[in-house]
């Protein structure tokens, strides 16, 4: 028996082609340029994946050895004092992100039925949906800036300065492009024909919209929803100069409050170890907090599918 | 047929079968109601748009009245005297985030077409992908926290060694000394690598499935498929996703501000601290008062026109180039 490939002449009548070059061979140009592109790339993904499980472990290592009952219930210390938690600032976190999501999602919600439902294409939604991507690009820190000029400074709330309506309302501006983004985007995948279907059985158009249209589309929207919540919690910058810092347990929505986010970052630059352990241990809070929501976006787009 | 037969019926019989009404005031009132509320909400993004325009703008009057044009080529920072320019910050923001762009590009189309091709298996490249999007949910503080105390002494020993190799170049003739640009430019491509990824992840997976078949039936190599087909196919998405990545290194904001150094003096050298328009903002903005808020806010005001400006190329650039197929 010959062996199995059997490789003809090059020069045989019978062949029209040189069926050696049908066998891979590791050593031809291209076949090394394809392995050493398949390298680089792998190589690549993991560079990428790298700082991931860096700051991970890191925050794990670092914050996690200080998770004691007493960091929850306790206030930030004097600078250079050791000892105390991060209770008021997981408060603040709390309620400014909850101020923010209360205006946001009904806002943005809404903006989003009005471009889904009621006008797709018209000049007018085009002006919107153009706006909502230029607001989506605008840096939080501007967002910062503005509603420091527009509400810090003219002291519009009693005569109140920094407070934590004002840090709520500016990350309610970077929560809303977001919530518009996917209601918009999520309304739209509805089939037609519920819509009909609604119609057909007599149903207003209100009645339509929030009892069969909004439910069905129920999963994107709290997917982007929680995303941008998740989001909004993490931001320091539009909160420096909003709603500021306090050491003290919250006195109310009109005075400067703590937050988690603002804390990190006065007491990373602060050149007292204390002060920068317990930055670790808000970043632990923080970072478990933002997963844990992520985590959660990501199990609520999975529950349609199914 | 005969079931047919039974709902062709003459309209007395319908009479009794079908209640027909006319829609109530109220509900009509409901409706148009909803409508106009929601087209109000609607309105609102493009109110708050405006509003922030106006904002910065009239809180930057002052200073434009003031320095006018030399705020952008100026390199004086000086609350002291009250002379204001803004050439380091702007230098800083546009060198930083090109910088970054330049590193992170490269990595983050590789990552999305290692995830994206047959390479390894389905599990691993869903997980790898999971990671990248996960990385894009750290807040930007923590990664400044970490950038502080463990990337840039990690990296101190690489940025002393380029200093020795490369101090006769004016990019790296200074000693690094803690906080500078090159460590903001490093943290800065953790930050969008996530976006390009994503972004031209999502690019890659469009591509239809015919553009690969027809590619590896007239006998390509996988990367001879990549870089004539694929990537071809999906460029204008993966451009536009870049021009994304650039907005947001522009505008950000916390992890630069604390590792960049927030100097005021001017300085070429990567090594050297450095400044941005959004850390400037974040460091100074608590602090300041008279012109300096207004000097600040003229900043936050070129700031702004910058990432619009990208931020639109970007959609242009998707919208004109994109492929027909």
């Amino acid at each position: 028996m010959t062996p199995f490939p059997q490789v003809p002449q090059a020069h045989s009548a019978s062949s029209l082609f040189d069926r050696g070059t049908l066998f891979f061979k590791p050593s031809l140009g291209r076949n090394l340029f394809n392995a050493i592109c398949t390298s680089i790339a792998g190589l690549f993904a993991t560079i990428a994946v790298l700082p991931l499980v860096l700051v991970l472990l890191y925050v794990l290592v670092q914050g996690g050895r200080l998770i004691t009952p007493s960091l929850f219930t306790q206030l930030p210390p004097a600078p250079g004092m050791s000892g105390g938690g991060i209770g008021n600032a997981m408060i603040g976190t709390v309620v400014v992100t909850l101020i923010a999501s209360l205006l946001a999602i009904p806002i943005g919600v809404g903006g989003g039925i009005y471009l889904s439902e009621y006008n797709r294409s018209g000049w007018f939604a085009q002006v919107v949906r153009f706006c909502n991507d230029v607001l989506a690009g605008v840096p939080s820190i501007i967002s910062g800036v503005f509603v420091y000029g527009l509400i810090v400074a003219t002291r519009i709330f009693f005569g109140q300065s920094y407070s934590a309506m004002a840090g709520g309302i500016a990350l309610s501006v970077l929560m809303l492009p977001t919530v518009i983004k996917t209601t918009d985007e999520g309304l739209k995948l509805v089939p037609q024909e519920l819509r009909w279907g609604a119609f057909g059985v007599g149903a207003s158009q209100v009645v339509t919209i929030l009892k069969v249209v909004l439910p069905a589309a129920f999963t994107p929207i709290a997917t982007g929803v929680v995303l941008a919540i998740a989001r909004a919690a993490g931001e320091t910058a539009p909160l420096i100069f909003t709603a500021l810092f306090s050491p003290f347990w919250p006195e109310g929505i009109f005075n400067p409050i703590a937050s988690m986010s603002v804390l990190i970052y006065n007491f990373a630059i602060m050149p007292y170890a204390p002060q920068n352990q317990l930055a670790w241990a808000a970043s632990f809070v923080l970072v478990a907090m933002i997963l844990a929501a992520n985590l959660f976006a990501r199990w609520i787009a999975r529950l349609n599918r199914t | 047929m005969s079931s047919l037969s039974t709902t062709t019926a003459t309209p007395e019989s319908l009479a009794g079968a079908y209640t027909l009404r006319r829609r109530p005031m109220s509900e009509k009132l409901l409706d148009g109601g909803f409508r106009n509320l929601t087209m109000g909400l609607a309105a609102l993004v493009a109110t708050v748009l405006l509003a922030i325009l106006i904002t910065v703008f009239s809180g930057a009057r002052e200073a434009i009245a003031e320095f006018g044009a030399s705020f952008l080529t100026s390199s004086a920072w000086d609350p002291v005297n009250e002379k204001y320019g803004a050439f380091t910050a702007i230098y800083g923001t546009l060198v930083s985030s090109f910088l970054a762009l330049l590193l992170a590009v490269p990595l983050g189309i590789g990552t999305a077409i290692f995830i994206t091709e047959d390479i390894i298996p389905s599990s691993l490249r869903e997980a790898i992908g999971l990671m990248v999007e996960l990385l894009a949910a750290i807040p930007s503080v923590v990664l400044g926290l970490w950038a502080i105390f463990v990337m840039e002494p990690a990296i101190r020993p690489l940025l002393n060694l380029s200093h020795k190799l490369l101090g006769w170049t004016p990019l790296f003739n200074t000693v690094p000394q803690g906080p500078g640009m090159a460590p903001a430019i490093l943290i800065l491509v953790v930050m969008i690598l996530p976006i390009i990824t994503a972004i031209a992840r999502d690019a890659l997976n469009q591509v239809p499935i015919e553009l690969r078949q027809g590619a590896y039936g007239i006998g390509t190599t996988r990367w001879g498929a990549i870089f004539n087909i694929i990537l071809p196919a999906a460029i204008s998405a993966i451009v536009g996703g870049v021009m994304l990545a650039l907005g947001r290194a522009m505008g950000e904001t916390m992890a630069v501000t604390m590792i960049i150094g927030n100097a005021l003096n001017f300085n070429v050298s990567l090594l050297a601290p450095g400044n941005t328009i959004a850390s400037m903002l974040a460091n100074q903005f608590g602090e300041a008062d008279g012109i300096q808020v207004s000097a600040l806010m003229y900043a936050g005001l070129i700031l702004m026109l910058l990432t619009f400006l990208v931020n639109v190329a970007a959609q242009w650039i998707v919208r004109k180039l994109s492929l027909r197929y």
